[in-house]
Parts: structure tokens; C-alpha cells; sequence
């Protein structure tokens, strides 16, 4: 049966391609944060790729294990990313379990999931242990000097939680105390260990679309929506925060370009993508600016993700020769 | 691959062997018997209906007998075969390579013209081999504007149309001057991909020779498959999208012919030569010598195959067509009909297919579409048996163009489960429609 011939992709190249989209916001978490950056993600990894594999063979009795596609590994750094660096380590796992376990494989694995595993996993720590993941230790090498870095483990108010403040108080001024956007783009802020830096991340962006990974249609739509409505927000009264604050800051970058473009939990038609985007990233300025967490982005994921069954059923793709009601 | 290769005239078979299904429509039906004389270009069967076509012997020779084929469907066919003795010609056929344009022959009306191609057994070349006297007898109320030549050679590796539009621009621009009279429509539009920068360059300069005002318009287009589906055809040549089906092309005034077939058309109509030799493209990778030729109808694939240095020992599969419309064939006796455009030869590496994965939902399928449908939507659908769903999603307007099976990461077979729940489907519209 026609076609005889394949374009030789695969499951795993697209994975793969993911992780090495990963590499510079993954360097970058071992530059700022060390060994103990390192420490999470390959327990993230090792665990969720463990889970996969014996809820496989020991649970669903599946003959064709999933392991090897990547998916598994792309949970565990994904994962890893939305933790802080001095996570102790048997959270980390518990995360990886909720992950993979609950989100994934209960589901019927890899495609089945409604929800994206690594944001989920994330949501559920931060609602079991809140002190723990919203401790993050100042990001060191290269930015401050010994005597900064000897105060590892505590940092103040973190960007998200400062702008927050400054809504609640109507206080503007707080927002001075702000890293410049310059730092929050490198990465010179507290936060989860992959999402500090922005332009890491962008050129990750940038390799998946050139790579034909990924469609532009979830990231531009998110960002754009972030940007507008917090342009708006910030014209209308200083005391929110502008547009670059917003981007740079928490997981918007991370979510908007790693977490958001997930195969399985993101509508399929571009019409669908776009609503989508748009309105994760309105959630995420509701919720930042005027809900009980400083960060929205992994919260209106997964909202959206939730969603994306009927965004399904009614952004069809245009037919072909289908004329305009 | 064999691009460069210019056409050969191929060795006429020992025995000949002619199915009578070769077109869209009722099959002919045989006209001749065990121990009949032919000459080439006698009529051996006659049209079985309006949608049908008659079919004319290739070679000279004795009916060997009446019997059946297995054809490129795999099924075993009625069909003709004739021991080949000699080489005559009927005499009404003009063999001299003369041009003769609508000049010399001011006489000829559209309804000529027309007859002509229905006595010659013309049928689109491009392999769908729908009868063309049917494409050019428009439903009553349609209204024809233009002519749009399909010259996009259909799928990757076939040459056939490329090399005879390098070979034969002149006929084909007659061809075309003829269906434009045919039609009364004075406008034309050939579409070549701008990967045949000879081909657009020839049948531009030539084009004026044969109608005044830019009337014949070369139209380069985009590389992309499937370009030579008919409804994407006149989307990028026109602009304008034929609806879902029942909807023919001739609904936003496009009547399409394949530029093999406005060949066809000026040798029927101008040198009385009925529709019983083409060109075709034998190719693969392991293949020795990759080549075109002009083949006479009836002709075993092996002996093409032969010609090129012999069938590969890694042969994996043999495909009628191209690589992603084609017919994989059952043997290589199988005979070039009037719409074998191809044979392909591929090894076995190639013809391997992945085990399947399960889906991850990434949307290549739904963005590799040309027709704007949701395959993994429709092969789920039509696996889950759910008809009236895949209806209401539009299953009937696949083309099975195989892009999204193609592109699909995960190897799913998308295509065969979509075929399949639209042939189920098209036949509940029918059942109803016959019970309406």
C-alpha cells in the first residue's frame, strides 16, 4: 500500500531533538548553580526513566517499551528545570514518580497523557512542599562575588513575588528593586533551575524551528499575548510590571517554548495553537498579577492543557475549497 | 534520476497482452477473436459505455487468445493477447513526423475534435486514466474558462512528462491550441515546477508560435508534493479551490488535462493515431540504468526492466507509479496499460516499514495535509469504525496523496486506515443515495 517510501522521522529524533534544543539552558543551570543543579537533574532523569520502564514491564505488561523514545529522559530534565537547584533529592524523586507514574502512565503512556507530566509533577511539589520549592539558592558563578555566594540557600523576595507586591501595595517603587532586565535575561536571578535564563532558552527556540520540531504558532502566541497584556497593564498604571519584566522573569520563557509546545497536551490545528497560546498567556498575567501563587505560567498550562481536547473538537484547520460562512 | 536520459523507443514485445480495464469506467469490450489479424492501431475492443474508452492494438500480429491478466490492480483481468508479427501500420495513421497545427486544418470544429479523441481511446495520461471526451463533455450549466495543463510531473522520481515536454513542446502546444478549441475557451495555463528550468524556458519561448496574447501561459510553480494533485494544481496556477467532492474542477471553471494527454489529443486529432504507445520512466536506486522510454502498450514491465540491466538483486519491491501513489505489483509481467506513468524499483531496505508507534499527537500529520483534514482524527476514526464521524470530519475529500504517512514520526499507518474508512464511507453516501 502507497506510500512506499518514509521521510525517516521519528519518535525519537523529535525527542532527541528536544533534549539538545535543552543543552544551553541546561549549561547554564550547572553554571549558576553548580553540583547541586547536576545532582537534580540526573536523579530527575534516572527516576522518571526507571519509572517508565518498570511501570511498562511490571504494571501495563507492555512488550513494546516506550524507554528508548526519549520521551522519558525529556520528562526528567524538563522536570529538573522547574525545581530549585537544592531540591533534597527524595522530592525530587517523589516528582518524578507523580510524573510518570500518576500523569503519564495511568493514562495508557506516551501520546495518552492529558496533561503535561513535567508541569504536573511541578504543581504537585509545589503544593506538597511550598517551603522547599520556593527556596532558591542565588544563582553564583561569575555574577557575584565569594562573599554573595557564601549566603547560599536564602535569596529575598524573587522577581515574581516582588511584582506581585508591588500590585497588592500599589507601591510602584518596589519594582526598582528589580533585577535590571539585562540580569533577568542571562539568567542573574533567583528561580528554578532551567527557567533563569532567558536567552538560553530562545536559542533553544530558535533550534526547534529550524529543526522543524515545532511550529511557531504556541510560543509567539503566548509571548505576544504576555507582552500585550502586560503593556497594557503597565501603561495604565506603573505599579504593574512592563512587558520585558514580565517575559524574562519565572517559567514564562520555559513554559512558553518547552512546557506549552508538548506533542501530547497541545491542540493540533494551528487556528488551535494559536487560541491556546493566547490564552495561556493571559491566565498567566491574571494569575500573576492578581492570584494567590507570584507564578501563573505552569498553572495556566495546565488549565490549558485541560482545554485541549475541545480546542480540538472546534478549531478544526481550515478544509480544503471550504467556503466562508 | 533519470532526468537527463532521453527517450528510447523500447523493443516491441513477443506477445503483447491488453486488459480491458485500463481506464476510470466500464471496461471495453473485446471486438476480436482467437486467430484475428491486427495491424497496429486496429481497435480490439470497444468503449463499454459514455465513461469508457475503446482499446487499439500496438503491434501487428495474430490474437493469440482471449483469456485473462493480472494487471497493476492484482487481480486477474479479462484481456487480449496478441502474438506480434512484424510491424504494419493501419493506413489512416500518419507517421510522418510533420507538424501540423490548427492552421493547416482551419476545417475542424470543437465537436471534431472531441470525436476524434473519443474514437482514439485518449485517457488522462497522468495515471488516473479518466476517459478525456468525459472531461471535455462538461455537466450542462458549467462553464469552462480556461485550460490548465498539468505538466508537474506527478510524484519524486518520475521523469516521463519532463522529458516529453523537452522532446515533443511543438505537439504539446497543438495539443493544447486543440483542447482550448475543443472548450471555446481562449485561455490556457501550463504548470511546470521550477525545477525544470529547460522545460519552463522551451515551452515559453515556443508558446508564442502558437497562440497570440499570451493566451498559453506557462505558469512555474513551486516544488512540493503533491503540486500534481489536480485540486492543488488549479489552486496554484488560479487561485481558486474546487469545493469537497461531489464538486468537479469545472465548477471554478478549470478544466484539467495532464500534459501527457494534450500529446495524445494532437496525435489523435492530427495524425489520426489512436492512444496505444506511451512514455514511461523505469527507475530505482539499485537499478543499473535508470531511463525513459516510448513504450508500446501491452508490454511486459520485465522486458523494460531488462533494458535498464536487469532486475536488482536487493529488489524489495515493485511499484507501478511513483513512490507515493503507486501500486505495488504482484509480478513484473504485468503490462504497461495507458496509465503506467512508472515502474519503480525499490530495494529491500527501502520497502521496509517501521513498526508503528503510538501516536504522540505532534500535528505533522495535520499540517503535512493538503486538504486542510486531520489524518490521525480520520485513521482513528475509520479504525474505531465510527463511519458517520469520519463523514462529518470529511473523510470523502482525502486524495490519498500519502504526505502525512509520510511525514508521520511515529510510522503509523495513516493512509491505509484512511483509505479504507473513506472507500466504507463513500459507499454508505451511495447506498443512500441510491435508496433517495
Amino acid at each position: 500500500m502507497s506510500p512506499h517510501v518514509h521521510s525517516g522521522d521519528s519518535v525519537g529524533k523529535n525527542m532527541y531533538g528536544v533534549l539538545i534544543a535543552l543543552i544551553p539552558a541546561l549549561l547554564c543551570s550547572f553554571i549558576f548553580f553548580g553540583l547541586g543543579a547536576i545532582e537534580v537533574t540526573l536523579v530527575s532523569v534516572a527516576s522518571c526513566v526507571f519509572f517508565e520502564w518498570a511501570i511498562n514491564k511490571y504494571m501495563l505488561k507492555n512488550p513494546q517499551s516506550t524507554v528508548c523514545d526519549g520521551s522519558a529522559i525529556l520528562t526528567g530534565v524538563l522536570l529538573a528545570f522547574n525545581l530549585p537547584s537544592n531540591l533534597p533529592l527524595w522530592i525530587v524523586i517523589l516528582g518524578a514518580l507523580f510524573a510518570i507514574g500518576v500523569v503519564k502512565m495511568t493514562f495508557g503512556g506516551i501520546g495518552c497523557n492529558l496533561f503535561n507530566p513535567a508541569l504536573a509533577g511541578r504543581a504537585f511539589l509545589l503544593i506538597s512542599f511550598p517551603v522547599q520549592m520556593t527556596t532558591w539558592p542565588k544563582p553564583t558563578l561569575g555574577f557575584t562575588t565569594i562573599a554573595d555566594a557564601a549566603i547560599d540557600g536564602h535569596t529575598g523576595a524573587t522577581p515574581l513575588a516582588l511584582m506581585q507586591q508591588a500590585v497588592k501595595t500599589g507601591d510602584a517603587s518596589l519594582l526598582n528593586d528589580l533585577p535590571t532586565s539585562f540580569e533577568m535575561l542571562i539568567g542573574k536571578t533567583g528561580g528554578a533551575m532551567g527557567e533563569v535564563c532567558a536567552i538560553a532558552i530562545l536559542i533553544g527556540l530558535i533550534y526547534m524551528l529550524v529543526r522543524r520540531i515545532i511550529t511557531w504558532h504556541i510560543p509567539v502566541s503566548i509571548l505576544a499575548t504576555v507582552a500585550v497584556c502586560s503593556g497594557l497593564l503597565n501603561w495604565a498604571n506603573p505599579m504593574y510590571a512592563p512587558p520585558v519584566v514580565q517575559l524574562a522573569s519565572g517559567g514564562l520563557m520555559l513554559g512558553a517554548v518547552f512546557m506549552a509546545t508538548d506533542y501530547v497536551t497541545s491542540p493540533m490545528s494551528k487556528k488551535g495553537q494559536i487560541v491556546y497560546g493566547v490564552a495561556i498567556g493571559f491566565l498567566t498575567i491574571v494569575i500573576r498579577t492578581w492570584g494567590a501563587y507570584p507564578e501563573g505560567m505552569s498553572f495556566a498550562i495546565l488549565i490549558m492543557n485541560a482545554f485541549t481536547p475541545l480546542i480540538n473538537n472546534y478549531f478544526k484547520p481550515k478544509r480544503f475549497g471550504e467556503v466562508k460562512k | 534520476m533519470s532526468a537527463a536520459e532521453p527517450i528510447k523507443v523500447a523493443e516491441l514485445p513477443k506477445v503483447a497482452v491488453f486488459p480491458m480495464g485500463q481506464h476510470i469506467g466500464a471496461p471495453a469490450k473485446p471486438i476480436v477473436k482467437k486467430g484475428d489479424k491486427v495491424k497496429v492501431g486496429t481497435m480490439i475492443a470497444e468503449a463499454g459505455g459514455f465513461v469508457s474508452a475503446p482499446i487499439f492494438s500496438s503491434v501487428s500480429g495474430t490474437v493469440l487468445k482471449v483469456d485473462t491478466v493480472v494487471d497493476a490492480s492484482g487481480y486477474a483481468k479479462p484481456a487480449v493477447y496478441i502474438t506480434v508479427e512484424g510491424d504494419e501500420w493501419e493506413e489512416s495513421i500518419d507517421r510522418s513526423s510533420d507538424l501540423v497545427t490548427l492552421k493547416e486544418r482551419p476545417e475542424l470544429t470543437d465537436k471534431d475534435i472531441v470525436e476524434k479523441i473519443k474514437n482514439a481511446g485518449v485517457v488522462g495520461m497522468g495515471g488516473a486514466c479518466f476517459p478525456t471526451h468525459v472531461k471535455l463533455s462538461p455537466p450542462p450549466g458549467s462553464k469552462p474558462e480556461w485550460i490548465i495543463i498539468n505538466a508537474v510531473e506527478c510524484e519524486p522520481y518520475l521523469t516521463a512528462d519532463h522529458r516529453l515536454m523537452l522532446e515533443h513542446a511543438d505537439e504539446i502546444l497543438v495539443g493544447v491550441t486543440l483542447l482550448m478549441k475543443a472548450m471555446n475557451v481562449n485561455k490556457a495555463y501550463i504548470g511546470i515546477e521550477n525545477n525544470k528550468p529547460d522545460a519552463i524556458q522551451l515551452l515559453t519561448s515556443k508558446a508564442t508560435q502558437y497562440a497570440q496574447n499570451g493566451n498559453i501561459e506557462i505558469v512555474p510553480l513551486k516544488v512540493k508534493y503533491p503540486q500534481g494533485g489536480e485540486k492543488q494544481l488549479i489552486d496554484a496556477v488560479v487561485g481558486r479551490q474546487v469545493p469537497a467532492p461531489p464538486a468537479l474542477p469545472v465548477s471554478v471553471g478549470a478544466i484539467l488535462q495532464n500534459v501527457g494527454t494534450a500529446y495524445a489529443v494532437y496525435e489523435a486529432v492530427m495524425k489520426n493515431k489512436p492512444l496505444f504507445e506511451r512514455i514511461v520512466t523505469v527507475t530505482g536506486k539499485s537499478l543499473a540504468h535508470p531511463s525513459n522510454f516510448l513504450v508500446r502498450m501491452g508490454t511486459p514491465m520485465s522486458q523494460l526492466i531488462d533494458a535498464c540491466g536487469g532486475l536488482p538483486e536487493d529488489t524489495g519491491k515493485l511499484i507501478g507509479g511513483g513512490p507515493m501513489m503507486g501500486k505495488a505489483l504482484v509480478n513484473t509481467e504485468v503490462p504497461i496499460c495507458k496509465g503506467s506513468s512508472g515502474v519503480l524499483i525499490m530495494n529491500e531496505q527501502e520497502s521496509k516499514r517501521a513498526e508503528a508507534q503510538p501516536c504522540i499527537r505532534c500535528a505533522k500529520c495535520v499540517n503535512a495535509c493538503p486538504m486542510g483534514l486531520e489524518p490521525y482524527l480520520l485513521s482513528k476514526l475509520s479504525a474505531m469504525q465510527e463511519w458517520e464521524r469520519a463523514e462529518a470530519e470529511d473523510i470523502v475529500s482525502c486524495i490519498e496523496c500519502g504526505s502525512c504517512q509520510f511525514t508521520c514520526p511515529s510510522h503509523r499507518p495513516l493512509l491505509d486506515y484512511v483509505r479504507m474508512g473513506k472507500s466504507t464511507v463513500m459507499g454508505i453516501i451511495r447506498a443512500r443515495q441510491a435508496k433517495n
